[in-house]
């Protein structure tokens, strides 16, 4: 239980996907412009992570057994239609969500953070249910750094910066500041 | 075209990736791999070089075959195509560097989901002849190549005070550790676009001014 309990803080804040993975800065500098969008993307970012944890884990476990150099190509495959998947599911189901979410939909297909998930869990071998936590974990700390950046970037909107700064060095500035003060969290359950 | 032409057109496609359209520095694409890897100068330069083979392959094949695609399942093949081509260059970088591929782990894996890679095969290999293509991969590859390479090499001299493990300061450098860690990648990228809009907005300024100058005595 406490080993559940590490994978997801470790994902969550110690070792987070976007500010010291460096996993999935596309949208992390591309999305967080407003809050709500981002935790909208947050959201359907975190469930295609839950869906692609579980599908690794069966085709590791049943098929990549008898041919691992497949493993990359049949990741990549699994996230595409799974995108694809939730993207019509979430057309039939709830329309209203579908039209909100729009683009970042399709996008999330080439978020490193997901197949840099899948690869994760493999290489340090989970189960089923560490993957689902580790999933758990990861998808909320990458939602929590881009529903934090874009408050910090909706705030530096109203402020006085140089013309020279604005745009993406400002936002690589800023995310420098944030992993920062990520890497306090380090210390946590000190033995580790 | 002309030879001479279609020899020319080839060149301003290599040109362009490497500083007008620079693919990290203008486009800001392909950011992951730019700042996870841009520790030291070796690992900078294996995944530069790695994504440069990636890409320019990936380029040639997605361009010969750019007439049997089905529009609607592109995405799909250009995938499979860069996976393929990154499992073979995952292999042998192991083969060949097998200190430096554990150290780049899960990183060389992930160049499939580099969308700066997915973004040329799209925007230009499916659209253009086989040798254009690959002048254009050279060229944003290399360009990719030469910002990592210069981002990686600026934060192992801060960092750790040595360049490919060589020490260049002596033994009274205190090393600026917080440059190899993840806020430094960060913060030393940030600094590096800092100076490049700076020297551009330089450049311009120029040349108005250059204008103005030349203008002013006709009338």
């Amino acid at each position: 239980m406490s080993d559940l309990v590490w994978i997801f803080i470790g994902a969550l804040l110690i070792n987070n996907f976007v500010l010291s993975y460096f996993l999935g800065l596309c949208p992390f500098l591309g999305v967080s412009g407003r809050i709500e969008t981002a935790v909208r993307l947050g959201l359907a970012t975190v469930f295609v992570m839950l869906i692609t944890a579980v599908c690794a884990w069966f085709l590791n476990t049943y098929i990549l057994v008898h041919a691992p150099y497949l493993r990359l190509i049949s990741f990549i495959v699994v996230i595409a239609s799974t995108v694809q998947f939730v993207e019509m599911a979430i057309k039939k189901l709830s329309p209203a969500l579908f039209r909100s979410l729009g683009i970042f939909l399709p996008l999330i297909t080439t978020n490193c953070a997901i197949l840099g998930l899948a690869i994760f869990a493999t290489n340090r071998n989970y189960g089923l249910l560490e993957s689902v936590v580790f999933a758990l974990g990861a998808g909320g700390g990458f939602m929590l750094a881009l529903v934090l950046m874009a408050g910090l970037r909706e705030e530096t909107e109203l402020s006085d910066v140089p013309a020279l700064m604005r745009g993406t060095a400002l936002n690589l500035i800023l995310a420098g500041i944030l992993s920062l003060a990520f890497m306090g969290f380090a210390g946590l359950f000190g033995s580790h | 075209m002309s030879r001479d032409g279609q020899n020319r057109r080839a060149y301003q496609e290599l040109v362009k990736g490497l500083w007008r359209e620079n693919p990290v520095f203008v486009q800001v694409l392909g950011m992951c791999p730019m700042l996870a890897v841009s520790n030291s100068a070796i690992n900078a330069l294996t995944m530069g070089l790695a994504t440069f083979t990636v890409l320019l392959s990936s380029s040639l094949m997605v361009s010969s075959l750019r007439n049997l695609i089905p529009r609607q399942v592109r995405i799909s093949c250009y995938i499979i195509v860069i996976a393929t081509f990154v499992t073979v260059i995952d292999f042998v970088l192991l083969a060949l560097v097998p200190d430096v591929h554990k150290e780049l782990g899960a990183f060389i894996p992930l160049i499939v989901a580099n969308c700066m890679i997915l973004g040329r095969q799209e925007a230009f290999a499916a659209k253009h002849p086989v040798g254009l293509a690959a002048a254009d991969a050279a060229g944003m590859g290399g360009g990719f190549a030469l910002a990592l390479f210069g981002l990686g090499g600026f934060r192992e001299v801060l960092g750790s005070g040595s360049l490919f493990g060589v020490s260049l300061f002596g033994a009274h450098f205190e090393p600026w550790v917080i440059m190899l860690l993840p806020p430094g990648g960060f913060i030393s990228l940030g600094l590096l676009l800092l100076v490049l809009n700076w020297v551009r907005s330089r450049r311009t300024q120029r040349s108005e001014d250059l204008v103005t100058a030349q203008g002013n005595p006709s009338r």
